[in-house]
């Protein structure tokens, strides 16, 4: 019980800061590779700070801020069930119902560039939700149970066993982190042709509540890949750092080397990847259990 | 059991009498006190099972004379399809009433003398029918009332018929007991075969050229299944000359060979009545009929009916050519079911299409046959049919509120018709969205087929759900979004009867999903030691409460979210159109320097997904497998 509360008490605390550090890493290695000098790490946090000293600015009435409040509360509750140690597969389906208030977010206010980008996240929730599901069952396969503290009880290093679920889900990973070339519905930089995408509605402190809960999903998202990795071995954890590290370099990398592609060339790709790495992967696990 | 023996009758006889009403008026407290009857009754017989201590009751041996009514109803059933088969020059679908009606009357009549065999059967899985039947299905009829009212108003054009309209529910509604109540194969033969005959003459309620080629496409595919239902009763009758419905469970269960080729033609019928692929179509055509009946026939009951069929076989399934048959076309019709959905614009079809894909998933659960996925299917079923009836009702209040059931037409209906939006947006929330109740049974089904090294069904599942959510989510956020003819005040022209059957419907659907940990312990396991003889929990009890946790949470962070940001001081700017807004957020000023309308539409996709082809080619290859599959079952015994 104590290690729960510790769990969820980390999350809350202590995600929007590694999320932010993180974000502040990214601009920073983004640029050098740009060849420019780039913001000081802290910079998103300067950002927000601003932001959350305006009012709002929206286009309706206020559903649009309640609609992005309780995208931002139900991914903080999605983290909690994960980092709590609970059942992954609760975890991920209400991070997908958190996902939706951020499409009703975008949908409510009738603006057209937001409304069309808004269409393209629930493309996107629909390219990614197979690998991740798939993801939770190679889990359930390899450890026997759907818990997360169940799964880092185990003595294997997951990775070893699902290989294929770990290269589907780094995959999917460029959507959900909005990294190019999957930044469909939007992307960090306002340079899309959807201009922000579906934050483009978003004025002053419903941009910083938005930035915020991008924070805590990443960080969401980097414990499950560590969930690969961890055991209960002090050096799998050494490890898992790394692995993220690696993994968010890569995107960093991906994001800086490659144009955008067109939504239908993204569902491609993504499911003949998830159906390739994954479903291989499930087959073998099948036939060897 | 009298109160069984009520169910089966009181409902067939009132048809007539619904029929000899001309008034509206008077007809309609008729159906509501024959309903309120009904649905007394059904409870009725769930509160004198229950105080029996829930066992299996076997009752009532039949007069010889019963038997012969129930032949002679058979009869008669063939000669009103041959005769309807002949006036609308299609002769050659009555082959499939005349043969097997011959078949079944020859059995009777010539055949080897036929164990006694009781009436009645009542347990865990035929109660839940019941139940489903006599709330939704009662509740259903009385929200009919009001809204053919409505519906002849706005379609001038039809011949009014609504006392014919009325008769063929309340046959319905006694075929359905019967159905579910028998235990005799040759009972559940007519009443299956009268369930077909109500779906043919309701789709037919208008008399276009349209509905009359629908519904003949109805008829024809559920007779064929009824011709198999035949052909596997007669097939036992004359091997083992028993023709009960339990005793062929048990022998499929012990493995015996007699059994094999009976099972897998009923499990054919059933897949037929429940609309699997490749006969999705006549369900599909199914939608030209009134919304009560699409409500009731096409998605609340009647396409139950094939899964109760599997459900009972079930526990016969596991590791047989016809299991895996029967769970490879679910898991298929789930999947491509819900990919078509995603290109359609008609809210009917859309609500066509999940009950099909639904429904797969179902079959596909009764499939794999194991206590788990029972529990997941049974599960599916009882959610299904509460969200189900509610949208399907609530989408034709809306049609006829509005005049169209594009689901484009209902963008921002949350502005216009508040009342309307808010019921479609709780019934498709409970048809997919994360914590209610239908994604807790996907859930299980997931973990069960896991469990059973079933890998296609968990990619069709994991595949399936993603699709499943793109077209419910983007149906709601039509609702939500804010109109481009706000301006427009209407009125939602809902009927007393209307409004009484959505507020239930809600109700009940958001009680099921909180009791969902209760309803599992007290009813459902109990179902499946019933069911399989023995039987462990399939989620936790410390999940399903954590369940209830996360729901409480998923209702109030919105609830709390609104009445919080409700009173924050915002500064209102105009949306983003690249600085040319004409005044406003509706209009735009054009290249020509003229305002224009925003006008904003969904994904459909409708040249990459082509549903009719997509159709025809998912119709070919499910075709091919069930062909090839009962080849094998067939030819493995002979």
């Amino acid at each position: 019980m104590i290690e729960k509360i510790i769990g969820v008490a980390a999350y809350i605390l202590l995600a929007q800061l590694v999320g932010g550090l993180l974000d502040g890493l990214d601009r920073k290695i983004s640029a050098r590779m740009q060849g420019r000098v780039g913001p000081p790490l802290l910079q998103p946090f300067y950002d927000v700070r601003k932001l959350f000293a305006k009012q709002i600015v929206g286009v309706i009435n206020s559903s649009q801020a309640a609609m992005l409040y309780s995208y931002l509360l139900l991914m903080v509750f999605s983290g909690c069930i994960f980092f709590a140690g609970n059942d992954i597969l609760m975890s991920v389906f209400v991070l997908s119902t958190a996902s939706l208030f951020l499409y009703f977010t975008a949908v409510i206010t009738g603006s057209p560039y937001n409304s069309i980008a808004a269409s393209r996240e629930l493309i996107q929730i629909m390219t990614y939700e197979p690998a991740v599901i798939l993801a939770c069952v190679g889990f359930y396969m390899a450890s026997g149970t759907f818990n997360v503290s169940g799964i880092i009880h185990s003595d294997m290093v997951m990775i070893t066993r699902l290989p294929g679920f770990f290269i589907a889900f780094v995959f999917i990973l460029t959507i959900k982190m909005r990294k190019s070339p999957f930044d469909v519905s939007t992307s960090h930089h306002a340079h899309q042709e959807l201009v922000k995408g579906v934050t483009t509605e978003m004025g002053a402190r419903n941009l910083a509540i938005y930035t915020v809960a991008e924070w805590y999903e990443v960080v969401y998202l980097l414990g499950f890949v560590a969930l690969f990795v961890i055991n209960q071995q002090w050096w799998s954890f050494v490890l898992a750092v790394v692995v993220i590290l690696a993994v968010y370099f890569l995107e960093i990398l991906i994001d800086n080397s490659s144009a955008r592609v067109k939504y239908g060339a993204m569902l491609k790709w993504t499911w003949a990847m998830t159906l390739l790495a994954a479903g291989v992967n499930l087959l073998i696990l099948m036939l060897i259990r | 059991m009298g109160v069984a023996i009520f169910l089966v009758c009181f409902p067939l006889l009132v048809a007539p009498v619904m029929y000899l009403i001309p008034n509206d008026k008077v007809r309609g407290r008729v159906t509501y006190a024959c309903g309120a009857l009904i649905a007394a009754a059904a409870l009725c017989l769930t509160a004198c099972w229950a105080a029996g201590g829930m066992q299996v009751i076997e009752a009532y041996d039949p007069a010889a004379w019963v038997d012969h009514l129930i032949l002679a109803g058979e009869i008669v059933l063939a000669v009103i399809v041959t005769i309807l088969c002949f006036k609308y020059h299609r002769g050659v679908i009555s082959l499939l009433a005349i043969v097997p009606t011959a078949m079944i009357a020859f059995l009777e009549l010539r055949g080897p003398k036929l164990a006694e065999v009781n009436a009645i059967y009542v347990d865990h899985l035929s109660i839940l029918m019941c139940l489903i039947i006599g709330i939704i299905g009662v509740l259903i009829v009385v929200y009919a009332v009001g809204y053919m009212e409505g519906y002849h108003e706005h379609h001038t054009g039809f011949v009014n018929r609504k006392n014919y309209f009325f008769m063929v529910l309340f046959l319905f509604l006694g075929a359905m007991f019967g159905f579910v109540l028998s235990l005799s194969l040759l009972w559940i033969d007519l009443f299956w075969e009268i369930t077909s005959v109500c779906s043919f003459l309701l789709i037919g309620y208008t008399k276009t050229d349209e509905a009359i080629a629908n519904a003949f496409r109805a008829l024809w595919m559920n007779l064929l299944g009824g011709t198999a239902l035949a052909v596997g009763i007669v097939y036992l009758g004359y091997r083992t000359g028993n023709v009960a419905l339990q005793s062929l469970i048990s022998l499929g269960v012990a493995g015996r060979v007699i059994a094999v080729i009976p099972i897998a033609l009923i499990a054919f019928a059933a897949l037929t009545k429940a609309a699997q692929l490749p006969f999705s179509t006549w369900l599909m055509g199914a939608m030209v009929a009134p919304t009560p009946s699409s409500a009731l026939l096409h998605s609340a009951t009647m396409v139950k009916a094939g899964i109760y069929m599997l459900f009972r076989l079930a526990p016969a399934m596991p590791g047989t050519t016809t299991g895996m048959m029967v769970s490879l076309v679910g898991g298929f019709t789930f999947f491509m079911a819900s990919i078509m959905a995603i290109s359609q614009r008609d809210a009917k079809k859309v609500l066509a299409l999940s009950t099909i894909s639904n429904l797969g998933l179902m079959v596909a659960c009764a499939g794999v046959g194991r206590p788990e996925t029972i529990w997941a299917g049974i599960f599916l079923m009882l959610f299904h049919a509460v969200s189900k009836s509610l949208l399907f009702q609530d989408v034709g209040a809306t049609e006829n509120a509005t005049g169209s059931r594009n689901i484009e037409d209902m963008h921002g209906l949350m502005y216009r018709l508040p009342r309307l939006a808010i019921f479609m947006f709780v019934g498709i929330a409970g048809m997919y969205l994360a914590p209610f109740g239908m994604l807790i049974s996907k859930w299980s089904a997931l973990k069960a087929a896991v469990d059973n090294n079933n890998i296609i069904l968990v990619l069709f599942i994991a595949f399936g759900s993603a699709t499943t959510g793109f077209y419910w989510t983007k149906w709601m956020g039509k609702l939500i979004a804010f109109s481009h003819r706000s301006g427009q005040k209407e009125s939602d022209h809902m009927f007393p009867e209307e409004v009484l059957s959505l507020t239930v419907h809600a109700v009940l659907m958001i009680a099921l999903c909180v009791l969902l940990p209760l309803i599992s312990k007290a009813y459902v396991d109990p179902l499946l030691v019933e069911m399989f003889g023995t039987y462990t929990d399939v989620l936790s009890t410390s999940i399903l409460i954590m369940l209830v946790v996360t729901i409480c949470f998923v209702f109030a962070i919105p609830m709390l979210s609104m009445v919080y940001t409700r009173n924050l001081k915002m500064n209102m700017k105009l949306s983003y159109m690249s600085g040319i807004n004409a005044g406003n957020n509706k209009r735009f000023i054009d290249a020509m320097g003229d305002k224009k309308k925003i006008w904003l539409v969904n994904y459909y996709f409708e040249d990459f997904i082509q549903a009719d082809r997509m159709m025809r080619y998912s119709q070919i290859f499910a075709a091919a497998v069930l062909i090839i599959m009962i080849c094998v079952v067939i030819g493995g015994v002979l």
